[in-house]
């Protein structure tokens, strides 16, 4: 286990949470999400083989690895995303806060209000900024009123775009830049105050001032959330996150302290990836 | 030689070319010379008049708004309905694709024959000629131009933002609603139009079921007088002041529907130019 | 852990479900429409079918006061107005889609393109007011006159050209028709010839191959098939055109050799006796002709369709 020192300062990171390589054997800090022998099929062909591994709540794991290894493919899993499609199945066990997600009798839409996701292109909706992050509440129907505009502003807040909108909340959602409308989905996604909260190479198609502005938000969300991330970009999962998993053709090859993957990997092929010999 | 031919059948392409222009230049002129000749501020405010007689087309204006509104109020939400199952729900299901090509006969299909049918199915059931016949028949062939556009529309709508709506919780036809449909608008205003144009200038399907009344009626459960057939029967009579009103008659059929058509192409294109603007 | 109330999620379940299922009645309303034009029209004409056999489809007679019907005549009228207009309107259909995608200034392409689609949004009984009062007259007095005395003399040919001219007839329905049918075909055929990929082309023309031999040897072959499909959508909407054609045809359920001579289509008998026929078996008889235009028209448009598909996926995969 690595000491807390060795993380970089300029992160100030809190004290990580302890997470062992693929299983839970060292069990300090709350688990959030436990995965055992986890397949996955898009029709005959398998993308996730026998993933196993313990995610803890409050803190950021990402995940890296080369395109069509399978980290995207993970995330959809953790919110049964998959299920939209016909022809993609998961086999295996996942637990989210002790419920197996992948039962038959899991209410999929009560599961996703659950586990929110944010996608690699914004997805504004064609509604005003505040409806489009009020939808997720309106949806549940947990708030209406006063209530829900003060969860819409909270949530505006938490995701640090309050002060960029707050004169123009009846402007279609979709006139905001680029990157205030990843950050529009963050704050329409945190909103209902998920459990989990997930992000599917969130910063990919922003330019490099609007992805720190992200990078600071989901450091300040850390604190609430348990928060998984994909990325392409390894210096961002080196920055943001605390546990690191490279996935390789569907298997998870490593996981660990991000501090520890990024400068003493175990596995080879690690080493070749975050090196950039390949992917 | 070769050259030679090359260029005759180039020139043969741009006779071709000629020679459609001109036959839309031809019936516009024609349209416009005997049309303006027979408009005359009468035409909106008398009833048509018996041969011989001064009148105008108010009750064949009217009858064929009533009738056109009440054929789409009918067709749209069966063919928006019908689409939405096409693109979303049964997507690549064989009962779609049996359906898309059912549909896509339907288009093409003689409204004579679709006249004939609600004669069998409504007016010989009934007993009378009616304007409700006459609209169920327009709606028959509202439905597939409204399914046609609807499906194209929503298929254009990115999949990113069904996903992002699924991810909150959303059922699909809570998507639907408030997501996919709002996004679609005006693709599907386009369409709406664009039935509007193809049912205000249909005759064959009024003429056995709404028949044609000389007097003002709004008994939706009689015959009803409407632009078509009027043009049909004025036109075709020896009197020269029914033919006039035959050509004012055409010339308003005419100008409205290519408004609309125009509007739609309009429309089309600013969503094209949008989509384009927006990658 | 997020708090959801149980009561508001169960209805949102109802709703979806009501939802889906109204979708799905809706589409499934469709393929219920179409068997149901089919079924009315064998209701209906089943007394004349019934009455007649299949002496309905190879007589010529049509008499209401001895209550003789045959669909010969209107069939006949049916097929030649369409040939007519296919002839006129493939060809000239052809080359206004040549202009389009190969030759046409850019500046010029949308124009035109448009110009050419509200031909076809004008309504079929603009096109027979027009055909009757505005083309027939100038092919009574120059084109027929022309034809009677020019083609007329020449053996086998020469008899569809007899006659006196009369200015409505097969002939001037077929014209009409033509006209009627060019945006479609040159629309689809346009269409079509989008499809071919550039590369394909440009070889072509790396090779030294005029426009013409680029067109002849590679477009046209290449997307052969979905230009039969047009065809064919044309010919549908031919064969089933009711209004312009009712104006200029003239009204005579007879066949005669010359072109020049009135004649009728299923769809005009229909149009111009439906609502004066007397007696049961003088519907009936209407309703079987409706039912032969049914049977005729679908087959076309069926193949024409599955034709287009084909197409669509040859051109889908290969993208």
């Amino acid at each position: 286990m690595m000491p807390s020192s060795k993380i970089p300062k300029h992160l100030k990171l809190r004290p990580p949470v302890p997470v062992a390589q693929g299983t839970a054997e060292s069990g300090a800090g709350p688990a959030k999400i436990e995965i055992r022998s986890l397949n996955f099929y898009y029709g005959e062909v398998r993308a996730l083989s026998d993933i196993s591994m313990t995610i803890a709540d409050r803190a950021i794991t990402a995940f890296i690895g080369p395109s069509g290894c399978g980290k995207s493919t993970l995330l959809r899993v953790l919110n049964r995303m998959y299920a939209l499609y016909p022809h993609q199945r998961a086999e295996g066990e996942v637990r989210i806060g002790g419920e197996d997600i992948l039962s038959a009798t899991v209410d999929v839409a009560d599961l996703r209000y659950r586990i929110g996701m944010v996608f690699q292109r914004p997805t504004p909706f064609p509604m005003t900024v505040f409806e489009n992050v009020a939808f997720g509440l309106r949806l549940h129907a947990v708030a209406r009123g006063a209530e829900l505009h003060h969860r819409v502003e909270a949530a505006l807040r938490e995701a640090a775009l309050w002060d960029e909108v707050k004169d123009m909340l009846n402007k279609d959602g979709r006139s905001l830049s680029g990157g205030q409308q990843q950050r529009l989905c963050i704050a329409r996604t945190i909103a209902v105050n998920p459990d989990v909260l997930l992000l599917d190479e969130p910063t990919a198609a922003l330019d490099p001032i609007s992805t720190l502005r992200i990078e600071e938000t989901l450091q300040a969300l850390r604190e609430k959330f348990c928060i998984v991330i994909v990325t392409h970009n390894l210096q961002q999962a080196a920055r943001v996150s605390h546990v690191t998993g490279f996935m390789y053709m569907g298997e998870l090859v490593e996981m660990g302290l991000s501090s520890a993957i990024f400068t003493t990997p175990k596995d080879r092929r690690t080493d070749d990836y975050i090196t950039g010999r390949f992917g | 030689m070769r050259r030679f031919r090359n260029g005759a059948f180039l020139a043969l392409a741009v006779l071709a070319t000629t020679i459609g222009l001109a036959c839309l230049a031809a019936i516009l002129w024609t349209l416009v010379s005997h049309g303006f000749a027979g408009l005359s501020s009468q035409v909106f405010t008398q009833m048509t008049p018996p041969p011989g007689s001064r009148g105008g087309l108010l009750n064949a204006i009217y009858g064929s708004v009533v009738m056109t509104l009440l054929g789409i109020l009918i067709g749209s939400p069966i063919g928006l309905l019908a689409g939405t199952y096409l693109a979303e729900y049964g997507r690549r299901s064989p009962l779609s694709t049996t359906i898309r090509f059912i549909n896509d006969v339907l288009l093409s299909a003689p409204s004579i024959i679709i006249g004939l049918f609600v004669y069998q199915i409504v007016v010989v059931r009934v007993g009378h000629f009616s304007a409700l016949a006459g609209a169920i028949a327009l709606a028959v062939i509202a439905i597939p131009v409204t399914l046609r556009t609807t499906e194209d529309m929503l298929n254009l709508v990115p999949a990113g933002m069904k996903d992002a709506s699924a991810a909150l919780g959303a059922y699909p036809w809570r998507t639907l609603i408030s997501v996919i449909y709002p996004a679609a608008r005006s693709g599907i205003v386009t369409g709406l139009l664009l039935a509007i144009a193809r049912i205000s200038g249909e005759t064959a399907p009024l003429l056995f079921t709404a028949l044609n009344n000389q007097f003002w009626s709004t008994d939706l459960n009689a015959p009803m007088a409407n632009l078509p057939v009027v043009i049909f029967q004025f036109a075709l009579s020896p009197y020269t002041n029914w033919q006039d009103l035959a050509w004012a008659g055409a010339l308003i059929i005419t100008t409205t529907i290519l408004l609309l058509s125009i509007l739609a192409r309009f429309l089309l294109a600013m969503l094209q130019a949008q989509r384009g603007g927006g990658r | 852990m997020a708090i959801i109330d149980q009561g508001h999620a169960a209805r949102q379940l109802i709703y979806e479900k009501v939802f889906r299922s109204a979708t799905l009645c809706a589409a499934i309303l469709v393929l219920l429409i179409l068997g149901g034009v089919g079924a009315s029209l064998v209701h209906g004409a089943w007394p004349a079918l019934h009455r007649f056999g299949t002496g309905f489809v190879t007589r010529e007679i049509w008499n209401p006061v001895t209550q003789q019907f045959g669909a010969l005549g209107p069939m006949y009228g049916t097929i030649v107005t369409s040939l007519i207009a296919m002839l006129l309107a493939v060809p000239t259909g052809f080359g206004i889609a040549l202009f389009l995608t190969e030759l046409c200034p850019p500046w010029l392409k949308r124009p035109i393109g448009i110009a050419i689609e509200l031909l076809a949004a004008v309504p079929s009984i603009i096109f027979g007011i027009w055909g009757l009062f505005v083309l027939a007259p100038i092919l009574q007095s120059q084109t027929q006159p022309w034809l009677i005395a020019h083609v007329g003399a020449v053996p086998v040919i020469g008899s569809l050209f007899r006659g006196p001219p009369f200015g409505i007839g097969i002939l001037t329905a077929g014209v009409v028709l033509a006209i009627m049918v060019l945006p479609f075909i040159a629309a689809t055929m346009r269409d079509v010839f989008d499809t071919v990929p550039a590369m394909l082309k440009e070889s072509g023309y790396g090779l030294g191959a005029t426009t013409w031999e680029v067109i002849w040897h590679i477009v046209v072959p290449h997307s052969r098939v979905g230009m039969v499909g047009g065809v064919m959508l044309g010919l549908g909407r031919a064969l089933g055109e009711t209004m312009a054609v009712t104006f200029v045809i003239g009204n005579a359920h007879r066949i005669s050799a010359s072109l020049l001579a009135p004649g009728s289509t299923i769809a005009s008998a229909i149009a111009n006796e439906f609502t004066e026929a007397d007696g049961d078996l003088y519907t009936s008889s209407l309703i079987a002709l409706g039912l032969l235009l049914f049977l005729i028209t679908f087959t076309v448009i069926a193949l024409a369709q599955a034709m287009l598909r084909r197409l669509e996926r040859q051109s889908g995969g290969r993208l």
